[in-house]
C-alpha cells in the first residue's frame, strides 16, 4: 500500500520482501522442529518430495490450494474495500450449507449440469447472506465488522452443529453427517478427466473447483481494475472521504463487498461438499477461512499473488501430512504452526526486513550516485 | 430448603466457576484495548499459558512455578503482539490471528513430542494443581438457613485463582479510573498524540498495557489447566478468549460492566450443562447449541447499537507514529 514511499524498487517490495518473510517464517518453523528434536533440513525435504515429488502430491496440493484461493480472494476484496473480514470461516461453512441445501432437495431430480449452476449459485448466495448481516451492521449502525464477523464464525459452527446433529443426520447413523448425495451431484474428478483425454494420474480430491477457483481469480482481477464497480470500491478502501466527494456511496460499497468477499468464501463449499465429500459433516472448513487471511497478505491482495500464495499453502498443507506421516514425533498441526508463523511474519511483521533492505539498496547506489 | 434453591446455588457455583477464566481474559483486554491495542490474540494467549502450567506442573509438581512459567509464556506471545503492533505499526488484528492460530497449533506439537500422549499433559496429582478452598466458618455457616448454605455452597470451596479473578475486577477499576497510570492508559487510547504531546511515551504505556494482558490471560490459561482440570488438553480453551472479549465489549469496555457480562455468560454455560435434555412445557428440548450461540448473538446485537451504545477507545486499532499528522 505504501510501496511508492519506501526507498526500494518495486521488484524489491513485492518480490523481495515477502520471499524474507517466507523464509523468516520457515526458519522458526525450522527451531520449533529442532526443539522437538528432528533435523529441520529433513522436514523440509519430506515436505517438498511429499507436496511435488509425485502426481499424487501435487493432485493434493492443487485440491488443497483451491480452497486458499477462493479464501484468499475473500479477504483480498474485503480489503481493497478497507474491510477485514474475519469471517471466511463461517461464510464457507455456510456456503457449504447452501450446496448441501440444494443436493440434498435435488439431486435425483436434476441432471448435472443443471445442479451444478445451481451448486455454484447458492454456495455464493449463502456465503454472501452470511456476510451480508455483518456488512449491513458495519454500514449502518456503525459495529465493526472484525468483531462482528468473529461472533458470526461462532454462530455459524453452532447452526451447523445443531442442523447436522439433529436435522441432516442420515437416518441410522451414529455420526453426525447428512446421506450422500446422488452420483449425478459429483463434481468431475481431475484424475477422470485427464484420463477421459488419455493421460493416467492417481486419483486425489482435486476436481473441477480450480478451474472455477482460476475463473473466480480472473473475474476479481477484472472486477477489481477493470470495471467501474471495482473503481468505486477501491476509492472507497483508500479514502472514504473522497469516495463521498466523487458521489460513491460508501454504504453501498461496504455490503457490496462484504457479500462479494462472503460469495467468494462459499465457494469452499463447491470444492468440499460437492467435490470431494458429496455429503454435509461437521468442520469441513477445517480452517481454510483463516488461511485465507495469510494467503491474501502474502499475496499483497492481487490475485497473481494469492495464486502463487495458495499454492505454497497448499504444498504446506500437503507436505506437512506426509511429514506428520514419515516422521510420528512431528504432527500433523505443524501445519497450523507454519501458517500462523507465516501470518505474523507476512502480516504483522510484514516490514520489519524493510529498513534492513532499505539499507542494503542505500548503499549499493551510493558510489554510482 | 426448597429444592429449587438448591438448584439456584448449585448453578450460581457453576457461574463462578465457568466465569473465572472469562473475568481475567475480559480485564486482560480491557487494559490493552483501553490502550489502543486490539487484542482478538486473548484466546491464543490463554491457550499456551494453559498448556505452560500443565506442562511445567506435570514437571515440576508445583502449582505456583507452573502459574509463574504460564504468565511468562503469555506475556511472550503478548510482547510478540506488542512488537508487531507498536514497534513495526503492523496491523493489531492480523497479529492477534496470527498468535491465535500459532497457540493453536504450537500447543499441540510440542504436546505430542514433548508428552506422547496425543496433546494431552499427563494427570495432575492435587499438589500440583490450585485446590478448592474451604472458607472459615464454612462448615458451621452450612447450619444456617438461605445465608449460610449461600456461604458454604457458593462462596465458599473455590480455588485460589477464582478469588482472585473476583479481586481483579475493583483492582481494575481502580487503576483504570483513579491512577496516574490509569488516566494516561485511557489517553492514550484516545487521543495517542496528545500524550505524547505532554512529554509521555506512547510506545512505553502500551508495552505496559500489552504486558498486563499478557499477565492475566497467562493467569486465565493456568486457572484451565491446573485449577479447573487436571491436565491440558488440546483447543481446551474453545473459543472463551473470544466469549472474554465479547464479554468486554459487552460491558462497554468498562471493568464492572464486563464482570456482569462474564458472569451472565458464565450463567448462560452454566444453564446449558443443566437443561441439556430437559424437556419444558410447551417449548420441548432448547438446544444447547442456541444457548451456546447467545452470547455471540447477545454481543452482535449490543454492537449493532439495539443495546445501549457500545463505543471503542477511539485510537483504537490505530498504530501511532511520532511523524503522523
Amino acid at each position: 500500500m505504501s510501496a511508492g514511499a519506501s526507498g526500494l524498487p518495486r521488484w524489491a517490495d513485492i518480490g523481495l520482501l515477502p520471499l524474507i518473510n517466507v523464509a523468516l517464517a520457515l526458519a522458526a518453523a525450522g527451531l520449533i522442529v529442532l526443539a522437538i528434536g528432528e533435523s529441520p533440513l529433513n522436514a523440509i525435504r519430506i515436505m517438498v518430495l511429499g507436496a511435488l515429488g509425485s502426481p499424487e502430491g501435487i493432485g493434493y496440493t492443487l485440491y488443497y490450494a483451491t480452497n486458499f484461493v477462493f479464501t484468499g480472494l475473500a479477504v483480498a476484496v474485503a480489503f481493497h474495500a478497507g474491510l477485514f473480514n474475519i469471517g471466511g470461516e463461517g461464510q464457507a461453512y455456510i456456503g457449504g450449507l447452501g450446496i448441501g441445501l440444494a443436493l440434498l432437495a435435488l439431486d435425483r431430480f436434476l441432471p448435472f449440469v443443471l445442479l451444478l449452476p445451481l451448486g455454484l449459485l447458492l454456495s455464493m448466495g449463502f456465503g454472501a447472506a452470511w456476510a451480508f448481516v455483518p456488512a449491513y451492521l458495519q454500514a449502518h449502525r456503525g459495529s465493526h465488522v472484525v468483531i462482528t464477523t468473529i461472533m458470526f464464525n461462532f454462530l455459524a459452527a453452532a447452526l451447523m452443529v445443531y442442523l447436522l446433529v439433529n436435522v441432516f443426520i442420515a437416518p441410522g447413523s451414529m455420526t453426525p453427517e447428512s446421506r450422500k448425495f446422488a452420483d449425478a451431484a459429483a463434481l468431475p474428478m481431475a484424475h477422470d478427466l485427464l484420463a477421459a483425454i488419455g493421460f493416467k494420474v492417481p486419483s486425489t480430491p482435486l476436481n473441477l473447483s480450480l478451474g472455477v477457483a482460476a475463473l473466480a481469480c480472473v473475474a476479481v482481477w477484472a472486477f477489481l481494475w477493470h470495471t467501474p464497480w471495482g473503481y468505486e470500491l477501491r476509492v472507497v478502501g483508500q479514502s472514504e472521504k473522497a469516495a463521498i466527494y466523487a458521489g460513491i456511496r460508501p454504504k453501498r460499497i461496504v455490503i457490496g463487498a462484504m457479500c462479494l468477499s462472503g460469495g467468494l468464501a462459499g465457494l469452499v463449499g463447491l470444492n468440499e461438499i460437492m467435490g470431494v465429500h458429496h455429503r454435509l459433516f461437521l468442520n469441513f472448513v477445517a480452517g481454510a477461512g483463516f488461511t485465507g487471511i495469510a494467503v491474501s497478505l502474502m499475496g499483497r491482495n492481487h490475485p497473481v499473488g494469492i495464486v502463487l500464495a495458495a499454492l505454497l499453502f497448499g504444498a504446506i498443507q500437503q507436505g506437512g501430512a506426509e511429514l506428520s506421516f514419515d516422521v510420528p514425533s512431528i504432527t500433523r498441526e505443524m501445519v497450523v504452526v507454519i501458517q500462523g508463523l507465516m501470518i505474523l511474519f507476512s502480516g504483522a511483521l510484514a516490514y520489519m526486513a524493510r529498513p534492513f533492505l532499505e539499507g542494503l539498496f542505500a548503499l549499493r547506489g551510493e558510489p554510482s550516485a | 430448603m426448597s429444592e429449587l434453591y438448591v438448584i439456584l446455588l448449585l448453578t450460581l457455583d457453576a457461574t463462578l466457576r465457568v466465569a473465572t477464566p472469562l473475568v481475567l481474559c475480559a480485564m486482560a483486554g480491557l487494559f490493552s484495548e483501553r490502550s489502543g491495542i486490539i487484542d482478538i490474540g486473548l484466546e491464543g494467549k490463554m491457550l499456551a499459558a494453559a498448556f505452560v502450567a500443565a506442562a511445567v506442573a506435570a514437571v515440576t509438581q508445583s502449582a505456583w512455578i507452573a502459574l509463574g512459567a504460564a504468565v511468562l509464556a503469555s506475556c511472550g506471545l503478548a510482547l510478540i503482539h506488542g512488537f508487531a503492533c507498536i514497534s513495526q505499526r503492523g496491523d493489531q488484528v492480523v497479529s492477534g490471528v496470527a498468535i491465535n492460530i500459532l497457540a493453536s497449533g504450537l500447543t499441540i506439537v510440542l504436546g505430542v513430542a514433548w508428552f506422547q500422549r496425543g496433546g494431552q499433559t499427563p494427570p495432575l496429582p492435587p499438589e500440583a494443581r490450585f485446590m478448592p478452598i474451604e472458607l472459615p466458618g464454612a462448615k458451621a455457616a452450612a447450619a444456617i438457613p438461605v445465608i449460610g448454605t449461600f456461604y458454604e455452597e457458593v462462596v465458599s470451596g473455590h480455588n485460589l485463582l477464582v478469588y482472585l479473578a473476583l479481586a481483579v475486577v475493583p483492582l481494575t477499576h481502580w487503576i483504570v479510573n483513579r491512577t496516574r497510570f490509569g488516566l494516561r492508559l485511557r489517553a492514550v487510547g484516545e487521543n495517542p498524540q496528545a500524550v505524547d504531546t505532554a512529554g509521555i511515551s506512547v510506545a512505553l504505556l502500551r508495552y505496559r498495557a500489552v504486558l498486563i494482558c499478557g499477565a492475566l490471560s497467562g493467569i486465565a490459561g493456568t486457572y484451565l489447566s491446573i485449577a479447573q482440570n487436571a491436565a491440558f488438553s488440546r483447543e481446551m480453551s474453545a473459543g472463551q478468549g473470544y466469549i472474554a472479549l465479547a464479554a468486554m465489549i459487552f460491558g462497554k469496555w468498562r471493568p464492572w460492566p464486563a464482570l456482569g457480562a462474564c458472569l451472565l455468560f458464565g450463567a448462560l454455560d452454566a444453564v446449558a450443562i443443566r437443561i441439556q435434555g430437559v424437556k419444558f412445557e410447551g417449548f420441548g428440548e432448547i438446544p444447547v447449541q442456541f444457548i451456546q450461540a447467545l452470547p455471540y448473538a447477545l454481543t452482535v446485537i449490543l454492537l449493532a447499537g439495539f443495546i445501549g451504545k457500545a463505543v471503542a477507545p477511539k485510537a483504537i486499532g490505530v498504530p501511532y507514529a511520532k511523524d503522523r499528522r
